[in-house]
């Protein structure tokens, strides 16, 4: 058995992946009407560049980029846009969309891969295809990945990682690309590779996922992709964090205070954002469509379905069958890190890995005082100390809230979910982070 | 809640008879669908589970102290102090207006910990006023569980010295007729005090309770003027101590159980040391009746063998961190290894006065049960160590130099007063946390 990479600290909460772990990609029906919002990733929204009435194309560009961190917006179906407004958002605030009414048609402006063999194209010339297909991070956080591939040239990157840990419970759409796309995958981290320069790319796979890590090894073992090394991760929640995969893998540490992995020669994209960047370069496809699992002890038949981008999301619960009534809880993402969602026509967006309905809700459980048993701060990828920031928050002393690190916390939600009390501590760190912000720019603006 | 009850009427009746069931589920999305931040599931464990664990934890101790005590003289307090413990916190929460808490468990873990700390046969109505004083002074003015600064337990057991020294202070034998596992007529009885030697002829012989009486009350009232004086630094104190302690004799007389001075194991080899009469020889062979628990003292800290089994479970389960125990005892031992009173430091009889002192008196039941209370303790690691050291340097203090042939309780309580002062000290570098560009 080859060495597994791991970390200290962690959890390990019930993998409930059983369900859709062996459900093919199924190919989801494009919806009657999508709406696609301008903001899908992390940084400025795009700027709209359609208007009410205007028909558009399946794959034509209806948000541009603003500012270096942001990111373009393509239409997932073809039709006449319907509305230019806010919509309820996933994250649950109202976000600037576009609505466009499907015309059946799927006419689609053409898709322009990269001329010529991708290996004999520059650098930037790969950068500049993905940045027009408008490729996010698929894993969560939606950071603009043309963004992470352009590091300053102080910074050389010598480590890429491909991130297909799949650490949440319930997700399997990484699993499952991973085991239907794997030479694609594998291609797309080759072009990583050529982009960035860099020396070594890690395949990161968890052993809960032996089909995944057999499919990927034999296709690395000996073929025209053994420049990338498979390295198996025990199962622990969160072994895919960024953070902690680069610690796990390469010993380094990002440094905290703002620290981006690229400042330890690092650059982590997940499995689904790898996919998107080979489709984008050698098919020229924009990031219209994603693969979600939807799942949840009350769905009847459970699966990993290919979406179009803006599809509502009670469409997928309703095909899947769905007992919504018997839901106490529907989540966007994984249990861990999503976001429960007030209103289920929000649609499917960039960053949407699974749409779950839970029977249990965390809402329901007793709770308790805190009694310092420091539980929180042994499971702690970062070893913060989580009680004694939520403590500091809670008596709204973000002075000290901050010298105990605050600002370091990636809200991974470990503590909270090991946390014997049943305290809600990743509500306090997003609280607290929210008004020390909040406290910064007001200082900033009184020293102007 | 509103939103469970709502929940339940809408979907017992919809669930049959829907006809339009697309559009009630969307009429009544808000209600149905609870909003949280994540994570959105939990783990299994919680508070009440952790208190379960250390109360099982301890079950090992509680079953030696019935062992050596019997069920009247150590089952009867722990039983009367883990009720006294629920109700006051139980009626607390009325009187404070505040949601019932008794079911975290933690008033029992409390109850059982104040009897612990208790001498055997201490009478049941000011074993159940420490558990009183223990819960409603130490834990519940300051806000129940997670509030108070210091161990309620030993607060309880405090107040209680405090109030009551001679009952508190005088250990009857085991059933097994050990009161500290010496042989005590070889340690020269001259040497000794005056209050050890009376003490050691009334433990030596068979108590008979009619022979006992006189001399216990005689040799507790020495002892107990002797300690009291010490600790409060005024001699007047002694007289009201001794008709203290006359009472006590003549109440536990009456419930038929010897009463005997406090020639605890430590009382003995403090005063044999003050003396300069230690020989290794006369302390080894009650090392193992220390260790099982054949010897006089608190009810819950009579064998370090019990108290171990358990300390090492609560360890293995991650419920207590080993820093606390570990440092503390080590301290403890490597300081009286370093005053070891043979003069040298790598022979076998060096080790003895140390091993004694670990297995005597509260300390395994201090630092296993108590100082590992994580309310009153540090969070961090290195502040957990220090705490641990912390308790070790004063209870070895109070042994040696100390008024009180024991310091355990005093040392945790002293060290729960500078545990948050240890935790601002002693942040520990986070991830990332290293020279940038380095």
């Amino acid at each position: 058995m080859p060495k597994k990479f791991t970390f200290r600290g962690g959890v390990h909460p019930p993998h409930c992946k059983s369900q859709t772990e062996h459900s093919r990609i199924e190919e989801f029906p494009a919806p009657e009407v999508a709406v696609i919002p301008l903001s899908q990733h992390l940084g400025a929204p795009a700027a709209a560049l359609v208007e009410k009435g205007d028909r558009v194309l399946l794959g034509q560009v209806i948000g541009e980029p603003v500012g270096n961190v942001s990111a373009t917006v393509h239409a997932s179906v073809a039709g006449n846009v319907l509305a230019v407004r806010p919509f309820a958002h996933p994250s649950g605030r109202l976000v600037k969309a576009v609505q466009i009414e499907n015309d059946g048609t799927d006419e689609a402006v053409p898709f322009e891969p990269v001329e010529g063999a991708w290996r004999d194209a520059a650098r930037g010339e790969l950068v500049n295809k993905i940045a027009e297909c408008g490729i996010v991070g698929m894993g969560g956080a939606g950071f603009p990945t043309h963004v992470k591939l352009s590091p300053p040239s102080r910074k050389p990157i010598d480590t890429i990682i491909i991130n297909g840990t799949e650490c949440e419970p319930y997700l399997t759409d990484d699993h499952r690309i991973m085991i239907e796309r794997a030479e694609d995958i594998l291609t797309g981290a080759q072009i990583l590779k050529k982009i960035l320069g860099a020396k070594d790319v890690f395949f990161a796979i968890e052993d809960n996922k032996p089909e995944a890590l057999n499919i990927i090894i034999s296709k690395t073992v000996g073929s025209r992709y053994n420049d990338i090394t498979v390295a198996t991760l025990k199962s622990k929640y969160p072994q895919g964090g960024e953070k902690v995969l680069i610690m796990a893998l390469t010993g380094r540490q990002v440094p905290a205070g703002g620290g981006l992995p690229m400042d330890v020669g690092c650059v982590v994209q997940n499995v689904s954002t790898v996919l998107a960047v080979f489709e984008a370069v050698t098919q020229g496809a924009p990031l219209y469509k994603r693969v979600v699992t939807v799942t949840g002890a009350n769905v009847r038949s459970p699966k990993n379905l290919m979406v179009r981008i803006g599809t509502p999301a009670r469409a997928l619960l309703d095909a899947c069958g769905a007992d919504i009534r018997g839901a106490k809880k529907i989540v966007m993402g994984g249990p861990m890190m999503g976001m429960a969602l007030s209103d289920l026509d929000v649609p499917i967006i960039k960053t949407t890995s699974a749409l779950m309905s839970l029977t249990e809700s965390t809402e329901a459980v007793r709770r308790y005082p805190c009694i310092n048993c420091g539980v929180c701060s042994r499971v702690c990828p970062l070893r913060l100390i989580p009680s004694r920031m939520a403590k500091f928050v809670e008596k709204e002393n973000f002075d000290d809230a901050v010298k105990w690190n605050l600002m370091e916390c990636t809200e991974c939600g470990t503590c909270a979910y090991a946390c014997p009390a049943k305290i809600n501590l990743v509500q306090f760190f997003r609280m607290g982070k929210n008004k020390v912000l909040a406290n910064r720019a007001a200082e900033k603006k009184k020293a102007v | 809640m509103n939103t469970e009850a709502s929940k339940a009427q809408a979907g017992a009746p919809g669930g049959g008879a829907a006809a339009d069931a697309t559009k009630a589920v969307r009429a009544f999305d808000p209600p149905f669908l609870h909003l949280s931040t994540p994570p959105h599931i939990r783990s299994s464990l919680t508070v009440s589970k952790v208190m379960l664990a250390v109360i099982a934890a301890m079950t090992p101790a509680l079953a030696a102290s019935v062992v050596f005590f019997g069920v009247e003289a150590a089952l009867f307090p722990i039983l009367v102090c883990i009720a006294a413990a629920v109700a006051t916190e139980c009626v607390a929460n009325l009187i404070l207006r505040k949601r019932q808490s008794i079911g975290d468990l933690s008033a029992i873990v409390t109850g059982i910990l104040v009897a612990f700390n208790l001498p055997p046969a201490l009478p049941l109505w000011m074993a159940a006023l420490g558990s009183v004083f223990a819960i409603a002074v130490a834990k519940m003015v300051f806000g129940g569980l997670g509030g108070n600064f210091i161990n309620p337990a030993l607060a309880g057991r405090a107040f209680l010295v405090a109030s009551y020294p001679a009952p508190m202070t005088s250990y009857p034998p085991t059933l097994y007729g050990s009161v500290n596992g010496l042989a005590i007529k070889a340690a020269a009885p001259d040497t000794l005090s005056d209050a050890v030697s009376s003490a050691t002829s009334t433990s030596v012989s068979t108590p008979a309770v009619a022979d006992s009486l006189t001399s216990a009350i005689g040799a507790a009232a020495d002892s107990l003027a002797d300690t009291a004086a010490l600790a409060a630094g005024k001699l007047a104190a002694a007289a009201s101590s001794v008709a203290d302690t006359v009472s006590a004799a003549a109440a536990s007389a009456t419930s038929a159980i010897d009463a005997v001075s406090s020639a605890t194991p430590l009382y003995v080899i403090k005063h044999v040391f003050a003396a300069n009469a230690y020989r290794p020889g006369d302390f080894s062979p009650a090392l193992k009746d220390l260790f099982f628990g054949n010897v006089g003292g608190c009810i819950g800290e009579t064998s370090a063998l019990a108290l171990l089994i358990g300390g090492i479970f609560l360890i293995s389960i991650r419920a207590i961190d080993f820093r606390i125990p570990f440092a503390y005892i080590f301290t403890v031992f490597t300081l009286f290894w370093l005053a070891n009173g043979t003069g040298a430091f790598f022979t076998v009889e060096s080790l003895i006065a140390p091993t004694f002192h670990i297995l005597a008196g509260g300390l395994f039941l201090g630092a296993f049960f108590m100082a590992t209370d994580p309310v009153t303790s540090p969070i961090t690691p290195m502040g957990r160590l220090l705490f641990g050291i912390g308790c070790g340097a004063l209870t070895f203090t109070i042994r040696k130099y100390g008024g009180y042939p024991e310091g355990v309780s005093f040392s945790i309580l002293l060290m729960n007063l500078v545990a948050p002062l240890i935790d601002r000290c002693t942040r520990p570098k986070i991830y990332g946390e290293v020279k940038k560009h380095g």
